[in-house]
């Protein structure tokens, strides 16, 4: 079984959260993965898929394909990204054959990381140590496209000193959606605060995610309401010793 | 093109008691409905939504047929079927008719499809009284406003609201208590169906082989407006179709689990054509008018068909985080929520409404909890690609698109892209690593003032991965 792995950091990582990146490379690397950074990635298209711009996505989602063409695995910084390049090329791609055959060869080699963790590397306890209460927050297309919902639970779980504390609405989307976020900022906001009234009330001090869209949104709504949270990413509290 | 209603949304999102009403309304009933489908397992229930969305899917394949034997089972138990292609050809046909009968007073049970055409709005105008006899209904005739949701449509009234309305409108004392407010509508609404020489109703699914109309709901003001009055109509999208009386089995376990949490609700009618010789009750006429307004626009596509399949039981408007924050009354049309945002574009066009299928987070709860499976999300998009074809037709839109073609060169483009973002972190304001709460106004462009309007703004990193990386991979060839 190969040990190769290319990460695909995501565009928000790469340019706002870079140490989710080094901590996802850290955590493979410290189960002997050769992780690999493809130089020529960008981002996935979902911006312009999601915004009905399907032509300029195709030409995004190309690059993707031609950049991780090589690649053994892809393990991924983030559920949404994931799901666009696992299910949704196929949209973009729908009809058109010989495009179709490599999206589906990419979508069996693509994977979120806790999934990766779980499914391929087989680990559950990477050794990590996190004397925080946190509580975890289901990102919308992890969950319903992906179906990843016990797992970044299960490996929280084996973190010494971390307690999960559940919020009542850990499924609710925190708002974001990407441009809808600025498109309607009034709903995008309410729903986010909605969010963040549940999260302080399981008196966490951390929330944990798997994407860090989610994440960005939390964490903008953290400050402005000057409350004391902090958000982090999955890979964050699994590289903390 | 009409613009969001930004004012409106904005309105309801920071009115804190309409917020807790809409809240806690649609939390109860997400609660409901969790309870009413967990003992089902979860295989169990899904398999019964994957058997309906089948149905649904073979039925709307096949209307043409299905239809035809309706129309052929309705009339041979004595009814009429009115074929409909537009809203106003129905509209006419019923205010027609009831003229035509002399009818002065007419008892009406639930039913979106007469919102969707404003009949109540024509009937009043012929001089007719028309009663809405569904207590959330009747609430918000006397109110007079639309639903606010598909199924609880005075979702966003509390009792205080209702206390209010009925002392105002009925010359009572001002009541708070719910029971009694019900006794109230009650005590109005029973006079009313014995004095009424029409009745009116949706109906929930028309089964073609046996050419019944069935009718679900919790008051009996269903069964009454259908069985009091000497005539009677049913109106109905003709989506409501299923093949057999034997799938009725299926599709009435999950749309009261789906709509308010009940195994069953508590009236199951049938209406099946006017009363036979021997029978001592039921309507002497009976018409059953099926209405196009648009839905055969939809059976073109096959990607977005299946906005045909619903059953109108609001779980989606229930569970969808935006739903819950603009509430009923920012939608264009009378269906609202997901169903609403995927199914208004289609009949009234793109471009009436362009940002409504954008007013969505794409979470894909609706998508979880929907009886029949309609993958809204994926119709959001599609209808999204749509929109934006056709804004390019019509010469608008040209900023973003040309925003995201942009996007799309520099994201195929490795150098340019790090070169992009190097500059703009370099010029970027403010302190590496300290979230921004404001920006100069120069920068205050559209997506950043949306941004900051609510939350603070997190600043480029100092490097990026990409370059942090490649001094990571320098330092260990080095060491």
């Amino acid at each position: 079984m190969s040990k190769r792995v290319s990460l695909f950091v995501t565009c928000i990582v790469d340019q706002v959260f870079p140490h989710v990146g080094l901590a996802i490379a850290d955590v493979l690397e410290g189960l002997g993965y050769q992780v690999e950074f493809p130089q020529s990635q960008t981002c996935c298209g979902q911006p312009a898929f999601n915004s009905g711009f399907w032509e300029d996505a195709k030409g995004v989602a190309r690059h993707f394909l031609d950049t991780f063409e090589g690649s053994d695995y892809i393990v991924a910084a983030s559920g949404s990204c994931t799901a666009m390049c696992g299910h949704h090329f196929a949209d973009l791609f729908s009809g058109d054959a010989a495009m179709l055959e490599r999206v589906h060869r990419l979508e069996a080699r693509v994977f979120e990381f806790s999934r990766f963790l779980l499914e391929v590397a087989k680990v559950e306890d990477l050794g990590a140590r996190f004397e925080h209460t946190v509580t975890y927050h289901d990102s919308c297309h992890a969950l319903r496209e992906l179906g990843i919902k016990a797992g970044p639970r299960r490996l929280l779980s084996k973190v010494k000193g971390l307690t999960l504390k559940e919020m009542d609405i850990a499924e609710e989307c925190c708002g974001f959606g990407g441009t809808f976020s600025v498109k309607f900022p009034d709903v995008s906001g309410g729903m986010a605060k909605t969010k963040v009234d549940s999260i302080v009330k399981t008196g966490a001090t951390h929330v944990v995610s798997i994407d860090s869209s989610c994440l960005m949104q939390l964490q903008g709504t953290i400050l402005r309401a000057g409350l004391p949270l902090k958000t982090m990413h999955l890979a964050e509290v699994l590289a903390s010793k | 093109m009409n613009p969001i209603p930004v004012e409106a949304i904005q309105k309801a999102v920071g009115d804190a008691r309409l917020q807790t009403a809409i809240y806690s309304s649609t939390a109860r009933l997400i609660d409901k409905r969790r309870n009413a489908v967990d003992p089902f397992g979860w295989d169990e229930f899904q398999e019964l939504r994957s058997q309906a969305n089948a149905v649904k899917k073979h039925a709307i394949e096949n209307l043409d047929h299905y239809l035809e034997l309706l129309e052929k089972n309705v009339t041979a138990r004595g009814g009429k079927v009115i074929w409909c292609r537009t809203a106003s050809e129905a509209v006419q046909f019923i205010t027609g008719l009831a003229k035509e009968k002399g009818v002065r007073r007419i008892v009406k049970s639930k039913s979106m499809t007469t919102e969707e055409i404003d009949l109540n709005e024509h009937l009043e105008r012929e001089q007719i009284d028309v009663v809405e006899t569904d207590l959330g209904e009747y609430i918000l005739q006397l109110a007079k406003e639309k639903p606010y949701h598909i199924v609880a449509p005075a979702l966003h009234k509390t009792r205080y609201d209702v206390a209010d309305l009925f002392s105002d409108k009925l010359a009572v004392d001002r009541e708070e208590d719910i029971e009694r407010q019900t006794q109230i509508a009650r005590r109005v609404l029973r006079e009313k169906f014995l004095t009424a020489d029409l009745g009116i109703t949706g109906a929930n699914f028309l089964i073609a082989d046996s050419g019944a109309v069935v009718l679900v709901e919790n008051e009996g003001n269903a069964r009454l407006s259908s069985s009091a009055p000497r005539i009677q109509i049913a109106v109905a999208g003709f989506e409501k179709i299923i093949p057999r009386a034997q799938d009725l089995a299926t599709f009435l376990k999950i749309l009261g689990r789906s709509a308010t949490g009940q195994p069953l609700t508590v009236y199951t009618s049938f209406l099946s054509g006017p009363r036979r010789p021997g029978e001592i009750d039921g309507p002497e006429e009976f018409y059953l008018v099926l209405v196009d307004n648009g839905r055969s626009k939809l059976l073109a596509d096959e990607n977005k068909r299946q906005s045909l399949y619903c059953i109108r039981c609001g779980a989606c408007l229930n569970h969808c985080p935006v739903y819950r924050k603009i509430g009923g009354h920012n939608y264009p049309w009378v269906y609202s929520g997901p169903i609403g945002a995927i199914i208004s574009p289609q009949f009234h066009g793109l471009t009436r409404d362009p940002w409504l299928p954008y007013a969505s987070s794409l979470c894909g709860a609706c998508a979880e909890v929907c009886p029949v499976k309609i993958d809204i999300p994926k119709v959001l998009l599609e209808l999204r690609a749509g929109i934006t074809q056709a804004k390019q037709r019509e010469g608008a839109g040209a900023w973003e698109r040309r925003g995201f073609r942009l996007f799309s060169f520099v994201m195929q483009r490795p150098r340019l892209y790090e070169f992009a973002t190097t500059m703009a972190s370099a010029f970027f304001p403010g302190e590496r690593g300290k979230w921004l709460r404001t920006l100069p106004a120069i920068l205050q462009l559209p997506p950043l003032r949306g941004w900051l309007s609510q939350r603070d703004l997190p600043p480029p990193a100092e490097e990026s991965f990409r370059a942090q990386w490649r001094n990571r991979q320098r330092m260990r060839g080095r060491a």
